[in-house]
């Protein structure tokens, strides 16, 4: 009897811990929308918001944009703001995953009620939020994403980087003219709409200047061992290899390919660009080309401002040479103010009209025009990773093609 | 010719891994009947501990095999102390619910742990430091490395010890008895609870050791890569028969082949899905696993 009761007693007591706990959390939960609805109406900031991946196997990618996000609406508000207001950028992870992509960029319109959005790097990632912004009449601009596919979703979406049709014609050009190799295999990643589509354009390009693909094998966003492919890879004896993948995957795979006496140069894209990779690959990757956005070694005097004020700001850390998607950042945002203080108007409606009037817009990653497919039309450069034993590494530039 | 045979050798790297992480998964089963799908994970924090264990004894060791040794038995022991206390927390208390409820706690755990440790040790990637220098050692055409041989010998030597343990020792005749009927060996004086607590132990123990040895090979670790590898160990496991230990292995080995066979021959895109076809076909064929014995359920 007195072991029932006991056990009564106890049932009861959790039932009123648990009591108190779902009051104290609907608490909480209250008193943080009520300070998100304060911020929201504040007249005196225009709020734009970023989602990236702070976190995940791109996460350089998302870290990189902000920071270039950061310093430019720093700067804008330093210089007196846009419409007499201060920029003020709300920014959220997606984890570098296209489902949770869609989730963030719904809640920084719902919630947040954003004027505009800037993201994300990885096209995947962009394919699965522009349609959210799209039907909520939101301008987004992104950085770096450079699948076709991502500004043909509507008239909404616009980006400030070159597209992929060029830059496969440009990796193609290179491996044909510079490297003068006939034979090239490819190892692409099958999850990545990037991947896929940059691989297709440079078999396009790489066939029409005569060259031959020997094989084509492929690999899963998140896969740690390529040994398989390498090894399938090498029995046809390629000359380069072109791996148009992200910066992760691609360390591993220089790494695995080296270590089965694969010598011949690996070849990629701007998924590439990352201090990340360098580390991940390590000397593996020395005598390895990709194209990219731009190059720290143009001398271009906004340029070299930008990376004198980059290494200024975020100099402590390790990675303090600005990679291509932080200058991206830094231009989308500043494209951005420009389109606002055109149209002397915070509405996205208003924004979206003066964004596709965008012309000449001189920028860190030279001068950006938007076409009638809301892209930009941009040159592209060809990078020489060079890595030393410890892992410290940086890109030489080889050349610059012009579109 | 060759490149089969650099095929063969790629699987068998590959499927040992398995093989080791698959032990785990078996020793539970055998135990509890409970498959524990928060193993993965744990192949995960053992990645991880060898992770930051290595910045702190990379080097103060005479020699390189001597640091990997070190981290690798202190984050096997880090592991075993997981295993533990996973055991006594999540599945203890409710070792006498039905086999769902340990089952879907199973789950809560490995996200649990897989979340956490996203917060923990951060999304991003983190680069394994090299534990031991790679040298290349050229056979014919084939191009072994003396990361993967280390890798190889080691994974072999813990499943042999772990047969020894199992079959030569008094603790691993209790382990026997309790995997062959809880009441009966509770009855005969064993220490269920701690024999129990000691198969955690052991198999988080292996898990680790197969994390160590993965990143030693492929230096790149983060905190969801024991979700896939968890996933086709327990395939395998289960290929080879669960809750026996030479089918873990055998299992392993076969997966591990069949994956590098796919994407060497077949289409690198068709990968993972051989993997749960394999799966799918054992249970439609032989629901038991190539090693398991068919088992009559008691009612």
């Amino acid at each position: 009897m007195l072991f029932s009761n006991t056990m009564k007693n106890r049932s009861r007591i959790h039932a009123l811990r648990n009591a108190a706990f779902v009051a104290a959390a609907a608490a909480l939960a209250v008193g943080f929308s009520g300070c998100n609805k304060k911020d929201a109406a504040a007249s005196d900031e225009i709020l734009i918001g970023h989602y990236g991946s702070l976190t995940g196997a791109t996460a350089t990618f998302g870290q990189s944009a902000q920071k270039g996000i950061e310093m430019a609406v720093d700067a804008i508000n330093v210089s007196g703001g846009v419409l007499g207001k201060k920029l003020k950028v709300i920014v959220e992870d997606d984890q570098g995953k296209p489902e949770e992509a869609q989730t963030v960029v719904t809640k920084l319109i719902n919630k947040d009620r954003v004027v505009a959005l800037l993201g994300e790097i990885a096209s995947s990632n962009s394919l699965a939020a522009a349609p959210v912004a799209q039907s909520s009449r939101i301008p987004m601009i992104s950085p770096g994403s450079t699948n076709p596919k991502v500004t043909s979703v509507g008239d909404y979406i616009f980006r400030v980087c070159f597209i992929d049709p060029f830059q496969g014609q440009v990796m193609a050009k290179f491996a044909a003219n510079t490297l003068k190799v006939k034979k090239v295999a490819i190892l692409r990643d099958i999850k990545s709409d990037y991947s896929v589509g940059l691989a297709n354009f440079f078999v396009e390009g790489f066939k029409g200047l005569g060259g031959e693909i020997l094989s084509d094998e492929s690999y899963s966003q998140g896969d740690k061992d390529f040994t398989a492919q390498l090894t399938a890879l090498k029995g046809k004896n390629p000359e380069a290899i072109f791996v148009p993948g992200y910066y992760t995957e691609v360390g591993l795979i220089a790494r695995q390919a080296r270590k089965l006496g694969i010598t011949v140069p690996l070849l990629g894209g701007d998924g590439w660009d990352s201090s990340k990779l360098w580390e991940i690959g390590g000397a593996a990757l020395n005598g390895c080309f990709y194209s990219n956005h731009y190059s720290v070694d143009d001398p271009s005097p906004i340029l070299q401002k930008f990376v004198a004020d980059y290494k200024a700001r975020y100099g402590k850390t390790s990675d303090s040479i600005p990679d291509a998607m932080a200058a991206l950042g830094y231009d989308a945002t500043l494209v951005l103010a420009d389109a606002m203080k055109r149209a002397q108007s915070s509405k996205p409606d208003s924004i979206r009209m003066a964004l596709a009037q965008t012309k000449g817009f001189m920028g860190v990653t030279g001068n950006t025009t938007l076409d009638e497919n809301r892209n930009a039309v941009k040159p592209a450069v060809v990078l020489e990773v060079i890595v030393d034993e410890k892992g410290n590494g940086r890109n030489k530039f080889k050349e610059s093609v012009s579109p | 010719m060759e490149s089969f045979l650099q095929q063969l050798i790629n699987g068998i790297s590959l499927g040992s891994i398995y093989a080791l992480v698959a032990l785990g998964y078996t020793m539970v089963y055998g135990v509890l009947r409970l498959i524990n799908f928060a193993h993965g994970d744990i192949y995960m924090l053992g990645a991880y501990f060898g992770y930051y264990l290595s910045r702190l004894i990379q080097g103060r060791t005479p020699s390189h095999l001597l640091d990997a040794a070190v981290v690798m038995f202190l984050s096997m022991l880090g592991c075993a102390l997981v295993g533990i206390v996973m055991e006594r927390l999540a599945y203890r208390p409710v070792r006498r619910a039905s086999r769902l409820t340990l089952l879907i706690i199973a789950i809560g755990v490995s996200l649990l742990i897989e979340y956490s440790s996203q917060v923990i040790f951060g999304a991003d990637p983190k680069f394994f430091p090299q534990l031991i220098p790679e040298t290349q050692i050229h056979m014919g055409g084939l191009i072994l490395t003396n990361q993967q041989i280390i890798v190889l010998f080691t994974a072999l030597a813990l499943m042999v010890l772990l047969n020894l343990f199992i079959y030569r020792t008094r603790t691993g005749k209790a382990m026997r008895a309790v995997s062959f009927n809880l009441d009966a060996a509770k009855l005969m004086g064993i220490n269920t609870d701690q024999i129990i607590a000691l198969t955690f132990a052991l198999g988080s123990a292996l898990a680790a050791a197969g994390g160590i040895l993965v990143s030693i090979n492929i230096p790149g670790i983060d905190p969801l890569m024991g979700v896939m590898t968890g996933l086709k160990a327990f395939v395998a496991a289960v290929l080879g028969g669960i809750g026996n230990i030479f089918g873990a292995v055998l299992g392993g080995l076969i997966l591990g082949l069949a994956e590098v066979m796919v994407s060497g021959y077949g289409s690198s895109t068709y990968r993972d899905a051989i993997a749960f076809l394999i799966l799918i076909a054992i249970l439609l064929f032989k629901p038991s696993g190539i090693l398991g014995k068919g088992q009559v359920e008691k009612v």
